[in-house]
């Protein structure tokens, strides 16, 4: 089971993000995957990044600082 | 370099939809067209050069030179310096200070930081080429440095540790030199460009709105405004305002983006230009959202102490503004 994380205190950039995960995990149809929003500025600053917004697989950050693309995310979501 | 824009322009208001030379409407129309394109390219360019710098320098390659270097006080300068190069947008303005804190570097290093880095940005400078040209740009660029190592410096003296909220004293307590654990992309040149050049259409796209709209009201301004109109109230031997500008400015937010082409208008119209930078820096590098999400690390005493200095710099660097032009 893959988690995703996507790390941001709630701006534009951030909300954008995870509708682009979510459209990823969909188009794979991927059956085992968790998205969970991470707003809390307190649990960010564990992953050590300081731009948001960011996507954390499995606990491995993967992308920082901008809106991934979808294409991006599902190629990530392969591996 | 930019006739043919000009040309088009005219090819486009004159000929194609038939309105009449110097008539008001028509001179709106010409110049709306002729800076929206003009503008829109400068920026690509800009943004696209900036991308380019920032793929080589990215936040954690700042934060851990700023650590890893004593500088002698020239820290202050290359904190402010980065904040040029290295865009971020308010929402980060929280983790970019932990980060930094975490790193050992100095809060006044910090703050120099986040003063410049929403203040001179690659969209200003983009706009500011396409509005005003050159010098000016680089007597912005100069002086948006210079005030955000001056307010550091100044903040610096404050002692400001004690203002911090408990949560961020433990990071600093725990605070430690960066090792190298950034690892180098070794990634080739070229292979880089396709994912700048998204970045920089990405942006683009975002602002683009805020720029048209901008130019919109630009244009209708320069239109039916007649010359010297604000030279009434606001002009250079009115000491008040620079002062009065820019406090008017604080509580007011938009981005470089929509405020820039009204400003050059002001300016058209007999604002000085001094004047009208003050207000166009307090208005896009202080603003309340940004004042809400730094509640979370600083006390709201240290809020208001980097609010009334940043605000006191805008304040100078006007002034500086009006005597150089």
């Amino acid at each position: 089971m893959k988690t995703i994380k996507i790390l941001g205190t709630g701006c534009p950039n951030c909300k954008r993000t995870t509708e682009v995960v979510q459209q990823a995990v969909e188009e794979l149809s991927l059956p085992d995957v968790s998205i969970e929003k991470v707003e809390d500025i307190m649990k960010i600053m564990e992953y050590d990044i300081m731009s948001t917004p960011a996507v954390v697989i499995d606990e491995r950050v993967v992308i920082k600082g901008r809106v991934p693309s979808k294409g991006e995310i599902m190629e990530l979501l392969k591996v | 370099m930019f006739d043919w824009i000009q040309q088009f322009a005219d090819w486009l208001i004159y000929r194609q939809i038939g309105l009449e030379r110097g008539r008001r409407l028509a001179e709106a129309l010409n110049f709306f067209v002729y800076d929206s394109i003009k503008i829109l390219l400068l920026l690509f360019v800009v943004i696209f050069f900036m991308g380019i710098v920032n793929s080589y320098f990215p936040i954690e390659k700042v934060r851990n030179f700023l650590s890893r270097n004593k500088l002698y006080g020239l820290e202050y300068f290359m904190a402010s310096a980065f904040g040029v190069v290295t865009p971020f947008c308010s929402c980060s303005s929280v983790p970019l200070f932990i980060g930094f804190v975490r790193g050992g570097i100095p809060l006044g290093v910090t703050f120099a930081f986040l003063i410049t880095s929403p203040l001179v940005n690659e969209v200003a400078i983009g706009l500011f080429l396409g509005l005003f040209g050159l010098k000016a740009t680089a007597i912005y660029v100069i002086s948006g440095v210079v005030l955000g190592m001056t307010a550091g410096i100044i903040l610096s003296r404050f002692r400001l540790e004690r203002y911090l909220t408990p949560w961020v004293k433990e990071v600093l307590a725990n605070a430690q030199r960066e090792e190298e654990k950034f690892t180098a992309e070794n990634t080739p040149f070229f292979q880089r460009l396709p994912v700048i050049w998204r970045e920089a259409a990405k942006i683009l796209k975002g602002v683009v709105p805020y720029v048209i709209v901008g130019i919109a009201i630009g244009g209708l301004m320069h239109g039916y405004i007649p010359e010297g109109f604000f030279e009434k109230y606001m002009s250079k031997e009115n000491l008040l305002a620079v002062p009065m500008a820019t406090v008017l400015a604080v509580p007011m937010y938009s981005n470089a983006s929509g405020i820039l082409p009204v400003v050059q208008v002001l300016v058209s119209k007999g604002i000085p230009l001094g004047t009208a930078i003050a207000f166009m820096m307090a208005v896009v590098g202080l603003s309340f959202p940004e004042a809400m999400l730094l509640k979370k690390v600083m006390s709201l005493k240290l809020i208001g102490i980097f609010f009334g200095v940043v605000t006191l710099c805008i304040i100078v660097s006007g002034y500086l503004f009006n005597l150089i032009f």
